[in-house]
């Protein structure tokens, strides 16, 4: 099977998601202001867990689960979106 | 910029789901209608991009974090209702697997950084490429635009909901949204902007694809 541009792209993708555990863990800007102006408070815990936070569970090593965490939701977001598109393109209805 | 369940009231809840349901609604009728077999994988791409490079948070001033949103590199390239997809795709998985954004702000969440970032992104792109051209470097300066307001607006359309919410007066939590994200959408910019690039070094035709 011929390499196609897709199959580097998505490689780059995993490579990408590898680097997650270098990410800065300072609150994003939202959670900032919530924190400045009294808010956060407010937030509530959702109410299941599957891989809360982009952690791995029952992982020790921190970096590793975080690393599990981002290939997976690579892997799934590229096949899920992947599949929609290919079934829109599939079951195309003509342009009126 | 994903808002947990807890800072939104029940009125904004249900007019968010409503707006955003309609909103993707119509874009699945239109990519329906208009895509093509050749911007399939590229939808995949960018939803797998966007996912990843979204864990990355990039320090900001004062202890403060933000990260790409991707809507404006994924309207540029495919369209706003293509992108509209893709950032609700990223969004839902975010939600149910990840638990990033709360289950009842996901219309919001979507509304947000799917439908205002996206759209922003694409007409800011569209007026700065027709006002300097349609050469390389005109293409990157509206890639950095494109991408720094979509994020500038989708902050404020982000306080303004929090605000009609009570969880902050507008006065408070708007110039400070606004401040932050005016920061994180200089980072936003600059990915979009590398990855423009890098299209435009390898793949120029991905960039003259229909539009979405």
């Amino acid at each position: 099977m011929k390499l196609k541009w897709w199959h580097i792209a998505l490689m780059a993708c995993l490579v990408v998601a590898c680097l997650a555990p270098l990410a800065s863990s300072s609150p994003d800007g939202l959670e900032r202001v919530a924190e400045n102006k009294g808010f956060i408070d407010l937030a509530q815990e959702a109410p299941f867990q599957v891989i809360a936070d982009y952690v791995f569970p029952g992982i020790q090593n921190e970096a590793l689960a975080t690393i599990l965490a981002g290939l997976i939701g690579t892997l799934i977001l590229f096949g899920v979106v992947y599949g929609v598109a290919w079934l829109l393109v599939l079951r195309k209805k003509e342009p009126a | 910029m994903h808002i947990p369940d807890g800072f939104l009231n029940i009125a904004t809840v249900a007019t968010t789901y409503v707006v955003s349901a309609g909103g993707v609604g119509n874009a699945v009728r239109i990519a329906n209608k208009k895509l093509g077999e050749k911007q399939v994988p590229l939808m995949g791409i960018l939803a797998a991009f966007i996912f990843a490079a979204q864990m990355l948070n990039f320090p900001i001033a004062g202890g403060t974090s933000g990260h790409l949103i991707g809507a404006a590199l994924a309207a540029i390239l495919l369209g706003p209702w293509a992108a509209v997809l893709i950032m609700s795709c990223v969004l839902i998985a975010q939600c149910l697997i990840f638990q990033d954004g709360g289950l009842l702000a996901l219309g919001a969440n979507i509304f947000n950084m799917g439908i205002v970032a996206s759209f922003s992104g694409y007409y800011l792109y569209r007026m700065v490429t027709a006002l300097l051209g349609d050469d390389r470097r005109s293409k990157l300066v509206g890639g950095f635009i494109a991408a720094w307001g979509s994020v500038f607006l989708a902050s404020i359309v982000c306080a303004i909901e929090l605000a009609v919410s009570g969880a902050s007066p507008l006065q408070v939590v708007l110039p400070a949204m606004a401040g932050f994200h005016a920061l994180i959408g200089i980072g936003e910019g600059l990915i979009t902007g590398a990855v423009l690039s890098l299209v435009l070094a390898t793949r120029t035709d991905l960039l003259e694809l229909q539009r979405i």
